[in-house]
């Protein structure tokens, strides 16, 4: 361990390396956490299935390159369907558990999540599968990055703005934010509450069909690989604290990077396990805060 | 009248049951059937190892086909068909575990063939063990199936600890010819942390540690591996001369890919499963030029035998019965050698009785176009070697070891990123 932090004091431009990989990288966990974040936030549901759609709409990018389209142009076209699908999951999942307590939830959508699992494993088989958008790599200095990294936080900057102005300027977007404050006077306002939900199930998995085409293009996909995005989403989202957005961004490129290292420095296959030990140390301090909060109310 | 009644009625309960266990018990004779001996497998035909264990089923249909074309098998001056009762073990080892139970105590079968990869066989030797039922397995490498003391567990395929070990010998041998020292190379080794990967590393760090060679990186990889960037950044600061990686089908093709992408010059790069990843037509051949791959068994090897004749001709044969291959996986090719050590030992043994069949097995020692089959006391093969292929120009060619390389291996690799 050692060793492999002075390699780092040696030779900074491997710090570097692993930095910008991380942050590359990041943007894609950003994405898949914010869906989480707001089905979570507006719903209550803790959707087991987040990891899923992901490696859904990966699938989708990988069947569009069978298909001779590009993956980047995936993207759009894994919004849509996964938009659609995640409606008509509401419609006869979600929208029976959304009211009931969190196990019911829990249980709904990590049925949902096997469901996936094995639809996809049925359809595409257990091996691993890429969307290959053959960008090459970028040689900055000593530095070779693979350019679709760069397209990958390029696209998820995109979407991401243009969520985050949805929110904000839409009507739906209000209706959204009105929801998740407080329901039943949204109901009282006049806001169809049940569609409100079922436009954010659906815009969450519609956000995670994308991000999946990008985790298809940058790493690769297999049926029984949603659990570590849905792992990461969860992570994620409570180290920001629910219904923080800038938190959720800090928070994902922030595990990006110290996944990489901690990679680098206790080996590979500790990087998870970093990643779990830095969430505890954010619920610590949390925890104190909460308690010295708690101290001034008093 | 009252008690007669439910005597009766007992009495009814009784007979259905006595009837329902003998009916249950007579399948127990179904080891042979009229002219017809059966063999049992319990083998994933669906779930995650449903790839591999189709290729396996095929090779064991194929295995049966061409016995029983060619005379069957003799035993006592009569000639018996061969045919296998499958289950689908469903790729969950508890699974696997009943459906050997069922096979052997409801079905009545005495022969077992093995299920696909090493964590069924583990789940399934033991009930096989238990019933003293032979079993012939050609899909579970894992070197910790050898090292259980099992009396009835034989596989015809290399154990997992001589995958890559090859690649460190002729490491060593390229440093002699450069006039280095085999002490002087330097390993880094990225293994996945489940129970095949591990046997693997621990055939590398044994040879290497032979040889006195330094491992400067010594990485597990998560069973959900997607991204090897932390660990190629490593090869990329500590430079080191021989790069090994094994982590299944979804290991090679991470690796393949990420080598390509972050530019790694390391000059010799072994990793297991390239075939299976399909790395050549994914990543292309200027990418994955120079990439040693082990393998069980290849085409053209020079291995034969008389029901099959080479390793050409099985290969000719397989494509011409199963449609849409366009390479016959080594998964196959060893399922059918299992079958025929099967053949074998009923024809040596020229007995249907389990202990006379298991001595048999035991005693094997024959020429397949799979290469020599002869086991040791622990069951595992010892009569073929591991085969080492390179990646040449977009074509595997085997490098290692020498007496059956079809081209010289090329040193350092040259790849087009």
């Amino acid at each position: 361990m050692l060793d492999n932090i002075s390699i780092l004091l040696q030779a900074p431009i491997f710090a570097v390396d692993l930095l910008v990989q991380g942050l590359l990288i990041g943007g894609i966990f950003v994405l898949a956490a914010y869906g989480l974040a707001l089905v979570w936030g507006v719903m209550n549901v803790k959707n087991l299935a987040q990891g899923d759609m992901v490696i859904l709409g990966g699938y989708v990018a990988y069947q569009c390159t069978l298909w001779g389209i590009h993956p980047i142009l995936a993207l759009p076209i894994a919004f849509v369907v996964l938009f659609v699908l995640g409606w008509g999951v509401y419609a006869t999942i979600i929208r029976r558990v959304v009211d009931r307590d969190m196990f019911t939830s829990l249980l709904a959508t990590f049925g949902l999540s096997l469901l996936i699992q094995q639809a996809l494993n049925l359809r595409f088989g257990p091996e691993v599968k890429i969307a290959e958008a053959g960008f090459g790599t970028f040689d900055i200095g000593d530095l070779s990055i693979p350019a679709i990294r760069f397209v990958g936080l390029g696209l998820a900057a995109i979407l991401a703005i243009c969520i985050v102005l949805f929110m904000r300027n839409s009507r739906m977007g209000q209706a959204i934010r009105a929801t998740s404050q407080d329901p039943r006077a949204a109901r009282v306002l006049g806001i169809n509450t049940d569609q409100v939900y079922a436009f954010t199930y659906a815009l969450n998995a519609a956000i995670c069909g994308a991000a999946g085409v990008l985790v298809a293009m940058i790493w690769n996909i297999q049926p029984f690989y949603g659990l570590v995005h849905s792992i990461r989403a969860f992570i994620i989202v409570t180290a920001a604290g629910l219904g923080n957005l800038p938190g959720v961004i800090v928070a994902g490129f922030g595990l990006g990077v110290w996944e990489n290292y901690s990679g680098f420095i206790f080996g590979a296959e500790f990087a998870v396990a970093a990643v779990v030990g830095l969430l505890v140390v954010v619920l610590m301090v949390r925890l104190f805060q909460m308690y010295r909060l708690r101290q001034v109310v008093r | 009248m009252r008690f007669l009644k439910m005597d009766l009625r007992a009495a009814t309960i009784a007979a259905a049951l006595t009837a329902s266990l003998g009916l249950a018990a007579a399948p127990a004779e179904a080891k042979v059937d009229g002219d017809t001996i059966i063999l049992g497998s319990a083998i994933s035909l669906t779930g995650k190892y449903s790839t591999n264990g189709i290729h396996a089923q095929n090779g064991y249909e194929l295995g049966v086909k061409v016995i029983n074309d060619n005379g069957g098998v003799v035993v006592g001056g009569k000639s018996y068909k061969l045919k296998i009762v499958y289950y689908d073990d469903e790729s969950t080892p508890a699974r696997g575990a009943q459906l050997a139970e069922r096979l052997i105590s409801q079905d009545g079968v005495k022969y077992m063939l093995g299920p696909y990869s090493s964590g069924l066989t583990k789940a399934i030797a033991p009930v096989t063990e238990k019933y003293k039922i032979p079993m012939v397995e050609a899909e579970g490498a894992s070197r910790s199936l050898f090292t259980q003391g099992y009396r009835y567990l034989f596989a015809v395929l290399s154990t997992s600890e001589q995958y890559l070990a090859s690649s460190i010998e002729l490491a060593a041998e390229i440093a002699k010819k450069n006039g280095k020292k085999p002490s002087d190379v330097k390993v880094a080794m990225a293994f996945e942390n489940d129970p095949f990967s591990l046997d693997v590393r621990a055939g590398v760090v044994d040879d290497a540690k032979k040889f006195g060679m330094k491992i400067v990186i010594d990485d597990k990889l998560p069973r959900d591996l997607s991204d090897m960037t932390s660990t190629l950044t490593k090869v990329k600061a500590l430079k080191p001369d021989l790069l090994v990686i094994s982590g299944h089908s979804k290991g090679a093709a991470t690796a393949a890919r990420q080598i390509a992408e972050l530019k790694i010059s390391t000059p010799m790069i072994a990793m297991t499963h390239c075939e299976a990843a399909k790395i050549i037509s994914k990543f292309g051949a200027g990418a994955t030029e120079g990439i040693l791959c082990p393998t069980q068994w290849a085409e053209t090897l020079s291995y034969k035998d008389d029901l099959f004749g080479t390793a050409a001709e099985y290969d000719a044969l397989f494509k011409k019965s199963f449609e849409g291959y366009k390479n016959v996986p080594y998964q196959a090719a060893q399922a059918t050698a299992a079958v025929m050590v099967w053949k074998d030992a009923f024809e040596r043994a020229n007995s249907f009785d389990s202990e006379a069949l298991r001595d048999a097995i035991a005693d094997t020692d024959m020429n397949t176009f799979y290469g020599g089959i002869k086991f040791s006391p622990a069951g595992n093969n010892v009569a073929k070697p591991m085969v080492l292929r390179q990646i040449q120009d977009g074509n595997l060619n085997v490098v290692a070891p020498l007496k059956w390389a079809s081209s010289e291996a090329r040193h350092p690799r040259q790849p087009k990123y």
